[in-house]
């Protein structure tokens, strides 16, 4: 299996991304990255394509955390022995702006998340609403974003036992992820939080608030107020 | 009693509308959804004269009873069932005619599990992205058919199929040989974990529904423990979870996940899987792929 080319940057800031492509059935390619800022980049350069006309038809480009699934495509092997002499530049934050997520940060695990950071739930809403996330990926459910920006050190496990009800609009931290619950489930993030915006509306254009690369900024109300209370 | 729907009178075990489903959303966390058996699908629609992108009733194992408010042409498909209108004998895997009024009633499966029920017009609830399929695991799309239940119809496009024979689906099943490409995560097992999903035997759990279709056998011993970083998984994808036992992931099945799929069997042998009832034997044929070695 090809491990792709590392190296190679050009002038113009774009450089070959080491990427290994796996097979997916007769007509997909699951290709892996190293990190999710090469993810980003490579979804990128591919939605750059298919706009151009480019891109041979695919019916699903699906990024993840270390992939983007290629599903649909009439020939895997010739896009496969294509992909790593691609010159792609890296990933950038784009123009449009973040998204705006009212939070009350109310949830039941802050003090939890607050011991973790090793600091106080009044500095984990602060660095909480103070970061710019954007969307690495959308699963779970429709509407769920995994929405990276926090750094390492602020990562934190999943609870050991989780919930078998986690209300929607939960604001919930999981290894390098934020979320929030587009709908009421069952669920093991950490829930600092809660939001009333919705995230999944099918009468809506587009339905789901969040997609791959929208960025995000939490905004901290006041969970005294009485317009927010519920 | 003229308007153009129909009401359940008997809506079975699990009857849902469905069509082509609304593939391109995956990116989304939007399931693909779909009639499972979709040649049976394409199939009923042809026989009452509409495009294939119109929503038919998808029956599990019992089939479903529906008064018509409105003269139309129905055609059931898919697993070969008694079919009658007002009580009497019609044919299945043909154009019948129902008056406005009659009970068109698809019975219990002979062999297979699903049955589909096309009307001229199509089903005609409100589409969503595009599709009017139900999506039983994110709930998009109708609810399941519930008794009483009234559901419209869209204005016929065509006239029906004029036809002597059907083709059949490949029923009754004896044995579900499942061809399969490995990978992308064939890596995660070890080789005589690979060597029991090309010989060992399965059968058809009944855990089993439009999401996945779960296995009972040997498990296949993995080389790597612990779950991915989340990623991608297609249709068809063959998804083994701790214990080891493949799930074949058909149309309802989460847009991502974090355990290894061991291969991926392609589309056109998915109707076949959704024929598969419980207890159905299941063979996996594993092969490399010819894209990426």
């Amino acid at each position: 299996m090809s491990t792709g080319t590392p190296g190679g940057r050009t002038p113009a800031g774009r450089s070959r991304l080491p990427l290994r492509p796996l097979p997916v059935g007769d007509h997909g390619l699951l290709v892996e990255l190293e990190d999710a800022a090469a993810v980003e980049a490579f979804h990128s350069e591919l939605l750059r394509r298919a706009a151009a006309g480019t891109l041979p038809a695919v019916r699903e480009i699906v990024p993840a955390a270390r992939t983007v699934l290629l599903d649909g495509v009439a020939d895997p092997g010739r896009l496969a022995a294509e992909l790593p002499g691609w010159d792609i530049p890296p990933a950038t934050a784009g123009d449009r702006p973040a998204i705006e997520i009212p939070v009350r940060y109310d949830g039941p695990d802050l003090a939890d998340v607050a011991a973790l950071w090793d600091t106080t739930p009044e500095d984990v809403v602060r660095i909480h609403s103070g970061t710019e996330f954007h969307v690495a990926f959308c699963g779970f459910a429709p509407g769920f974003g995994y929405l990276t920006g926090l750094p390492e050190r602020h990562h934190v496990p999943r609870r050991a036992t989780p919930r078998t009800k986690v209300p929607v609009g939960s604001v919930a931290l999981a290894g390098p992820y934020t979320g929030v619950y587009p709908r009421s489930s069952p669920g093991g993030w950490q829930l600092i939080g809660t939001s009333d915006v919705d995230l999944w509306d099918p009468d809506r254009d587009p339905a789901a608030l969040f997609a791959p690369g929208t960025r995000v900024r939490f905004i901290p109300v006041s969970t005294q107020s009485p317009q927010e209370a519920r | 009693m003229t308007d153009r729907a129909f009401c359940a009178v008997r809506a079975g075990a699990l009857t849902t509308v469905q069509d082509l489903g609304r593939a391109g959303h995956a990116h989304l966390g939007v399931p693909r959804a779909g009639a499972l058996d979709e040649p049976a699908h394409r199939l009923a629609n042809r026989l009452v004269g509409n495009p294939d992108t119109s929503a038919t009733l998808e029956t599990t194992l019992t089939g479903c009873a529906v008064r018509v408010r409105t003269d139309t042409v129905a055609a059931v498909t898919g697993a070969p069932c008694p079919v009658t209108v007002d009580g009497r004998p019609a044919p299945w895997g043909a154009p019948v005619r129902v008056p406005a009024g009659a009970v068109l009633d698809a019975g219990p499966a002979t062999a297979g599990l699903r049955s589909y029920v096309a009307f001229a017009g199509g089903v005609d609830t409100e589409p969503v992205l595009g599709s009017r399929a139900a999506d039983l695991l994110s709930g998009i799309g109708p609810a399941p058919l519930s008794d009483g239940g009234v559901l419209p119809l869209g204005t016929p496009s065509g006239p029906p199929a004029r036809v002597d024979a059907v083709p059949r689906s490949a029923l009754p099943l004896a044995e579900l040989v499942l061809p399969c490409v490995l990978g992308p995560r064939d890596d995660w097992f070890t080789e005589a974990g690979l060597r029991t999903l090309a010989t060992g035997r399965f059968r058809v759990s009944s855990a089993s529904n439009r999401i996945g279709l779960r296995t009972e056998g040997p498990p296949l011993e993995r080389s790597k423990d612990g779950e991915l970083p989340s990623e991608g998984m297609p249709l068809g994808a063959l998804q083994v979870p701790p214990n080891g036992l493949p799930v074949l992931f058909l149309n309802d099945h989460p847009t991502t996940g974090g355990y290894p799929v061991v291969g991926v069997v392609p589309e056109r042998f998915l109707a076949a899987a959704a024929q598969a009832a419980p207890g159905t034997p299941v063979r996996f044929a594993p092969r490399r792929s010819r894209a990426t070695g």
